[in-house]
């Protein structure tokens, strides 16, 4: 059984991003993709697919896959953690688990905070990224999910 | 008495689903007639057919329909009987008698006209009567009402012994009596009456003088004793010499019609009330599978009681107390999900069913001998794709008739057999329902293919392609490659229509063909719901399970029985044969697994006439598994069928043995193309 | 107490409405859709009244009153058999079969009340 954390989709989605933390960086994705958070739970492997692709899980009855994050933006494996969680987006009818060190915040960005197309110094694959947002006293890589999820599933590349 | 209201409307859709199901094997009989003329069981089964939609029909007022069916019936009670043999002549009329029963129903449902061929067909049917006369269902006239004055007479009923022998009780005669008029005397014999030591309480050994006063005429005071004529005698001894009373003799008995008369006038009046709306869709479903659920919820009651209890409970093992509740509430409620779905699960067959006929009709038509054979007709999908699968497959089976097959005469001279043969196979396969249509006839010839797709610019001269992909140019917009077969409204239908068609169900359509052997279209469509018999094995930490239709036998190896044979892995010899091995554990990177055959268990498995031992620590059991898709949220992993979820919440993957078979023995390093990943 | 009766035949459509119109009457029903389920069915039960169709499958009306009457209890269970002017000469066999009355297809259900309050009332 999963404990879930249900998002509050009341307030105005649009805009709101939802930053949760890879090491010591801060990156973010839309919120109207994600369903829910989950802690982690028993994944059981898929052979012959990628490492990052750690296998499936039974959400509530449905078989969803669950890819590491950090492997999907090319970054190093980590051990889990305490912090460590599944984020469950919903791409076109799809529903796939990206696992994260730890979640952090609900955020809002204005537009003229976003800096699109930035030089992020080739640590992060750039097409996965959809701009840059400065606030306060750090930086949030901004995530275009669709791409993210659509590198590992078929069918979803925009 | 009248004062109780039978709602007949709410009946009515169920008497269209019926009479739907009668006309189907009506017209399936027919068809098996025209091979087989002789058959009485064929014979007697359309004849209940008919008699089954008549005898309901009569019920609700159809006139239209009841009527045409009793000449129906009234001819195959002919042929029933044997005094009429099924001719040519018979099945001339018979079979358009189908289109026009069915329209006659459409008719009735809808509220409109019945169709004209109804009357010109009945009048045909009337042809094949004894003699002249129709035995139509006329309601006799009623017996002409009686002028009587109130009289009295006196009843003697005198029941034979055997009286109550068939279970009716001789004060019902009594009661009844008191229905037609006012009892004012009654005595009872009873000198006939044995002693107590010689009586057999069976018989009946009373009879009953009863004082009537009634308006009523003999005749009607004698219709009390209609079923129990042959069982007692009865006078009516009029008391007094009272008024004159003239009572007409009317026609010959209709005791029974009379009121069937009336009734049918004031029904044939609700029957004719339009029933435009179209009729609720309906799923029929059997009673074991509604068995199945009321047991589900049964056990969801329990869990919900075991949540609350635990709930309740305190101490130590109180968490784990209501963690095996909810898990036990989460299983049943995916358990219950999962089979109500399945109720809207039907068989092909209800898709299959228009086949035969279409085929013999363009079979005729077109100048063809054809044969079609249907197998997997039990094979279920779910209902909703029922309607969009009919006009596909319609459309493959057209084609094959009409384009794959070739004509009596040329099929002789290619040394085939004169009766070209078209198959539809259905099964289940993966997460996936597979229909392949198949003909033995001419094949597609690929040169001629590349030809016309090069004369429509679809591809260059200098393209190098597989035949494969030639194969699919088949499927572009306006290709076909022989004129037009219309259908049935006069539409032309293209290849590319029939792709479209089975891609909107998400489905997709492939072919095989050799030229002058014949062609096999082959339809794949995604399950809603699947479910496998499967063999639950465990491999290192994690459970697979094996589709049980491909396992043969499980067995622990004597350690020389499994070699090595070079460039091809490890074999294990069986019977004089070797079977290739497959160490599951490799393939599922399972670290923890058992890795010598002997210590463990082969699992000999068959796919495709291919034999193979997989490698697995134990088995655990058998049971039924439903299939998840890999390829809903994710995509096909080859190797696999899908996955599971096992009673304790876990993901199980499911083996796809055929995926397996295909690539065992192309070196021991069992990687998958990207195609089969596709 | 409810008094119990069994309708057999093996049209869903007709079962159905003998069945509602008996239900009002004040009776309980059961249903089987041929004769040998009809023994079945009637087996250990205590019935006020049998219905029957003729024409069934697996075993027809005639077939199944003959052996109603050799099951334990039910020898003088009032029994309506449904026939057609089809079968007219069936009549006598019915008799003959041990069949109480019969109603004559098509009726309406208030056929089936006047015959059921004729003989289980």
């Amino acid at each position: 059984m999963n404990t879930a954390h249900a998002i509050n989709t009341k307030t105005n989605e649009h805009g709101q991003y939802l930053s949760f933390a890879l090491g010591t960086d801060e990156y973010a994705i839309k919120i109207l993709r994600v369903q829910e958070i989950l802690s982690i739970c028993p994944i059981t492997a898929l052979p012959q697919t990628p490492p990052h692709v750690r296998g499936v899980m039974n959400l509530r009855g449905a078989v969803v896959p669950v890819i590491d994050m950090r492997g999907a933006l090319g970054l190093a494996t980590e051990p889990y953690g305490k912090f460590t969680v599944i984020i469950v987006l919903s791409v076109r009818g799809r529903t796939v688990g990206f696992v994260v060190d730890s979640v952090s915040d609900v955020l809002s960005f204005e537009e003229g905070a976003i800096e699109r197309s930035p030089d992020l110094g080739g640590r992060v694959d750039a097409s996965l990224v959809s701009g840059i947002a400065r606030t306060q006293d750090r930086f949030v890589v901004l995530l275009d999910t669709d791409r993210v999820v659509g590198a590992d599933v078929p069918g979803l590349a925009a | 008495m009248s004062d109780i209201q039978i709602d007949m409307d709410g009946l009515l859709d169920t008497f269209f689903e019926e009479a739907e199901e009668h006309l189907a094997a009506f017209e399936n009989g027919l068809l098996e007639l025209e091979d087989n003329p002789g058959n009485r069981d064929v014979v007697a089964r359309i004849f209940r057919a008919a008699h089954s939609i008549k005898g309901a029909s009569g019920t609700f007022g159809l006139t239209d329909v009841t009527r045409f069916t009793h000449a129906l019936e009234t001819v195959l009670d002919r042929v029933r009987s044997g005094d009429l043999a099924y001719s040519r002549e018979l099945a001339q009329v018979f079979l358009p008698s189908v289109d026009v029963l069915r329209a006659l129903m459409r008719a009735a449902r809808e509220g409109s006209a019945a169709p004209a061929e109804a009357a010109s067909i009945r009048v045909e049917l009337e042809k094949f009567f004894v003699g002249s006369a129709s035995a139509a269902p006329h309601a006799d006239a009623k017996a002409a009402a009686p002028v009587s004055a109130s009289r009295e007479v006196r009843v003697h009923f005198v029941p034979k012994l055997e009286f109550m022998s068939r279970g009716m009780d001789p004060l019902a005669m009594v009661r009844d009596l008191a229905d037609v008029g006012e009892i004012v005397s009654r005595e009872i014999d009873a000198s006939k009456v044995p002693e107590l030591s010689c009586l057999d309480p069976e018989q009946m050994h009373l009879s009953f003088w009863i004082g009537l006063k009634t308006e009523k005429t003999d005749k009607e005071i004698a219709e009390v004793f209609a079923f129990v004529d042959d069982l007692c005698t009865f006078e009516i001894v009029a008391k007094v010499e009272a008024a004159p009373v003239v009572v007409k003799e009317a026609a010959p008995e209709v005791h029974e019609h009379a009121p069937a008369e009336k009734t049918a006038a004031a029904a044939a009046d609700h029957g004719g009330g339009a029933k435009a709306a179209a009729p609720a869709a309906t799923i029929r479903v059997s009673t074991d599978k509604v068995d199945k659920l009321l047991d589900l919820v049964s056990e969801i009651v329990i869990a919900q009681a075991m949540i609350v209890d635990a709930s309740r409970a305190s101490g130590q093992d109180a968490e784990t107390r209501l963690n095996e509740a909810l898990g036990s509430l989460d299983r049943h409620t995916r358990e219950l999900q999962e089979r109500v779905m399945s109720i809207r699960m039907v068989p092909l067959a209800s898709v299959f069913g228009r086949l035969p006929r279409m085929v013999r009709d363009l079979a005729a038509t077109v100048g063809k001998k054809v044969r079609l054979v249907v197998e997997g007709e039990t094979t279920e999908i779910d209902k909703s794709m029922v309607e969009q699968l009919s006009d596909p497959l319609t459309h493959l089976v057209r084609n094959a008739v009409d384009h794959g097959l070739e004509f009596p005469e040329d099929r002789i001279k290619k040394g085939k057999p004169e009766e070209g043969v078209v198959r539809i196979r259905a099964f289940h396969q993966g997460g996936n329902v597979i229909i392949e249509v198949s003909d033995d006839g001419k094949g597609l010839d690929t040169a001629v293919i590349r030809a016309k797709a090069e004369r429509l610019g679809i591809v260059t001269p200098d393209a190098v392609l597989t035949n494969d992909q030639i194969h699919d140019f088949i499927f572009s917009a306006g290709f076909s490659t022989a004129a037009k077969v219309t259908d049935v409204s006069g539409r032309g239908v293209g290849m590319d229509v029939v792709k479209r068609n089975v891609e909107a169900l998400k489905g997709s359509l492939s072919l095989s063909t050799e030229l002058g052997t014949g062609t096999a279209m082959r339809l794949r469509l995604p399950l809603t719901l699947a479910i496998v018999d499967g063999l639950a094995v465990r491999v290192g930490a994690q459970t697979f399970v094996v589709p049980l239709l491909s396992v043969l036998e499980s067995f622990r190896p004597g350690p020389s029985q499994v070699r090595g044979v070079l460039g091809s892995g490890e074999v294990i010899d069986m019977r004089g044969t070797s079977v290739p091995i497959v160490r599951l554990h490799e393939l599922m990177n399972e670290p923890n697994a058992e890795r010598d055959p002997s210590r463990a268990l082969l699992c000999i498995v068959e796919a495709n006439g291919q034999s193979l031992a997989l490698l697995v620590d134990d088995v655990i059991g058998q049971a039924q598994f439903v299939v998840k898709s890999l390829e809903v949220n994710y995509r096909k992993v080859p190797s696999l069928m899908g996955a599971t979820i096992l009673g304790d919440g876990r993901v199980a993957m499911i083996v796809d043995v055929q995926s397996l078979a295909r690539h065992t023995g192309r070196g021991a390093d069992a990687s998958f193309s990207a195609s089969e990943a596709a | 107490m409810s008094k119990l009766v069994l309708v057999v035949d093996d049209s869903l459509v007709i079962r159905k409405m003998v069945c509602q119109t008996l239900v009002k009457l004040g009776f309980e029903t059961c249903e089987a859709a041929d004769g040998m389920a009809g023994l079945e069915a009637a087996k250990g039960k205590e019935l006020a009244l049998v219905i029957t169709d003729y024409n069934m499958p697996r075993m027809n009306g005639l077939e199944f009153i003959k052996e109603l009457r050799t099951v334990d209890g039910h020898k003088f269970t009032p029994v309506v058999f449904l026939t057609t002017e089809m079968e007219e000469t069936l009549r006598n066999e019915a008799r003959a079969a041990g069949a109480t009355a019969w109603v004559v297809k098509p009726f309406q259900p208030e056929k089936i009340i006047s015959v059921v309050q004729k003989i289980a009332a």
